[in-house]
């Protein structure tokens, strides 16, 4: 009977879990709204999990457009079908990768970063003094990051697909001869601009408020020692990352029709 | 126990605490305490580690909620709910955390001014008239364009002191400020407090277990223990008590109404199992 007593409690845990994470989110996005005013501490944000992502995501986005150069090309002139090149990568960034794995690259480089740095301002009292100055952290702390996850997730995503359709130009183009004119007239006709951008730029917009939302609440919620910290920073990291392939699954699903 | 009030310095007082109870889920921490803070004065709050001294500051400043019992601050019951009341009572209190709590992205000069560019609209010149002179009080205008971790113990508690004084609050909140301070520090802290307490006309809190400061500083003494306020008077009078748990923790004695030894079984029982 002991495994079940345990199985229970691990339900109950995730339950209530659930729950502060949802109370913290109404906070959170009350704070995100009333910081807007300050749009300076947002702009802050913006630039520590923005700005200094961008390396990771445009070099990432360039591998994985060569990459997938390289593996279409290789398919597709099987059937003689290089002339496609340029769509298959197109949308296989636009849609999937460019959203889901610039998700998965922030939820590991901002994502951590942002929970390690609100569980430190925890640990080292920071917060508790900002609430005794009559400053609430919501508005203060949490709300500029909400926000400025919201916005730098779908930039980042549309910067991995850009990159990463160059990548495959370069492939295409400059190792198989692909031709130029072919390589972006396939793209030109073949992706639609509701169908595939808009539905990856929700997509992204979707990951993006996962990732920030766990990232924060993790940092907000861990245990106030070092060892709490770091294992806030972990579950942040493997949390979000199974969001955001389960929440891809399910919007591909209902994005692309399937089930 | 009530408090005597024989000088009439408790009428009016600045935080009044009235059988306050509150336990945490594993363990109790008050069954009913009475603590009146006068006006003007400096009051330590004393107690062994872990008696829920500083905890007591987490209610005047309204971060927990009494689960019996009352706290009133300047005579008005202290609000439980977040919100707007609660911040503007927070406006009139300055707290001064164990850890300095600077915010460690900030300077020096920017931790200091933080209070004046979240709470007011004051136009930058006098921000920096402001914060100079909050920093000139602690002796550490020169030091302005420091980061925090660059600051020693001591000094980092000056700042914090300097950014908690900075909206001139009535009422200031020391938590454990002479912990982990070397001999220096530590009476640049106990000067600080005393003319700060002075110069401003504020009212003090200080939260300590040390009884050597404690009785260098204090108007007025109250010995936290067990749950209840086990003692309090004047520093004369809490020295010359005969009351048992008074009398333990200010001569330090090592047994007493609070033991030596950790609750056990009988000791020769105990190891008499062994054999």
């Amino acid at each position: 009977m002991l495994w079940l007593q345990q199985l229970g409690q691990i339900g109950l845990r995730f339950v209530s879990r659930l729950g502060m994470s949802l109370v913290f989110l109404i906070h959170a996005l009350y704070g995100a709204v009333r910081c807007l005013p300050r749009f300076s501490l947002v702009i802050q944000q913006l630039f520590s999990i923005g700005v200094l992502t961008m390396l990771i995501i445009l070099v990432s986005g360039l591998f994985v457009g060569m990459v997938l150069g390289l593996q279409g090309y290789n398919q597709l002139v099987n059937f003689s079908a290089e002339s496609s090149l340029g769509l298959v990568v197109a949308l296989f960034l636009v849609r999937e990768l460019g959203p889901v794995l610039s998700a998965l690259l922030f939820a590991g480089r901002a994502g951590s970063a942002l929970t390690a740095e609100i569980g430190l301002m925890k640990a080292t009292e920071q917060l508790s003094a900002m609430e005794m100055m009559a400053v609430d952290p919501m508005k203060r702390v949490i709300g500029p990051r909400f926000v400025a996850g919201l916005i730098a997730v779908p930039l980042l995503a549309a910067m991995m697909s850009a990159v990463g359709v160059l990548g495959g130009y370069l492939i295409g183009h400059g190792q198989f001869g692909v031709d130029p004119g072919v390589y972006w007239t396939s793209m030109q006709n073949g992706v639609d601009f509701v169908d595939d951008i808009l539905n990856g730029v929700i997509k992204s917009v979707v990951f993006g408020f996962i990732v920030t939302w766990v990232a924060l609440f993790e940092g907000y919620d861990a245990i106030p020692t070092s060892e709490g910290v770091s294992r806030a920073t972990t579950r942040t990291v493997v949390t979000s990352s199974l969001a955001v392939l389960g929440g891809d699954f399910i919007l591909t699903a209902l994005m692309f029709g399937g089930l | 126990m009530t408090v005597q009030d024989p000088t009439g310095q408790f009428t009016n007082p600045m935080v009044e605490v009235s059988d306050l109870h509150f336990a945490f889920p594993q363990r109790s921490i008050y069954q009913g305490i009475n603590v009146l803070i006068p006006r003007g004065k400096i009051t330590v709050i004393l107690g062994p580690s872990g008696c829920g001294k500083s905890t007591l500051l987490s209610f005047v400043g309204g971060r927990l909620r009494p689960q019996k019992g009352r706290v009133v601050f300047d005579g008005e019951p202290v609000p439980t709910r977040r919100g707007e009341a609660l911040f503007t009572m927070r406006r009139k209190m300055g707290m001064l955390f164990q850890s300095s709590a600077l915010l460690t992205d900030l300077s020096v000069f920017e931790n200091v001014a933080f209070p004046l560019r979240e709470q007011t609209d004051l136009p930058e010149e006098l921000i920096r008239i402001l914060v100079l002179m909050k920093l000139e009080l602690v002796g550490l205008r020169g030091a302005r364009d420091l980061m925090p971790a660059e600051l020693s113990g001591g000094m980092a508690r000056r700042v914090a002191l300097a950014r908690a004084i900075v909206l001139d609050p009535e009422m200031i909140m020391y938590d454990e400020p002479f912990v982990g301070l070397d001999p220096i520090s530590m009476g640049v802290i106990v000067k600080l407090i005393r003319e700060l307490n002075d110069a401003l006309g504020l009212t003090s809190i200080v939260v300590t277990h040390d009884v050597h400061e404690a009785c260098g500083i204090a108007d007025y003494i109250y010995l936290l223990g067990d749950g209840v306020v086990s003692g309090h008077g004047t520093t004369e009078q809490m020295l010359n008590s005969e009351q048992p748990e008074v009398r333990q923790f200010m001569q330090g004695l090592p047994d007493g109404p609070v033991r030596y030894h950790y609750p056990a079984e009988d000791y020769l029982d105990d190891l008499g199992r062994a054999i």
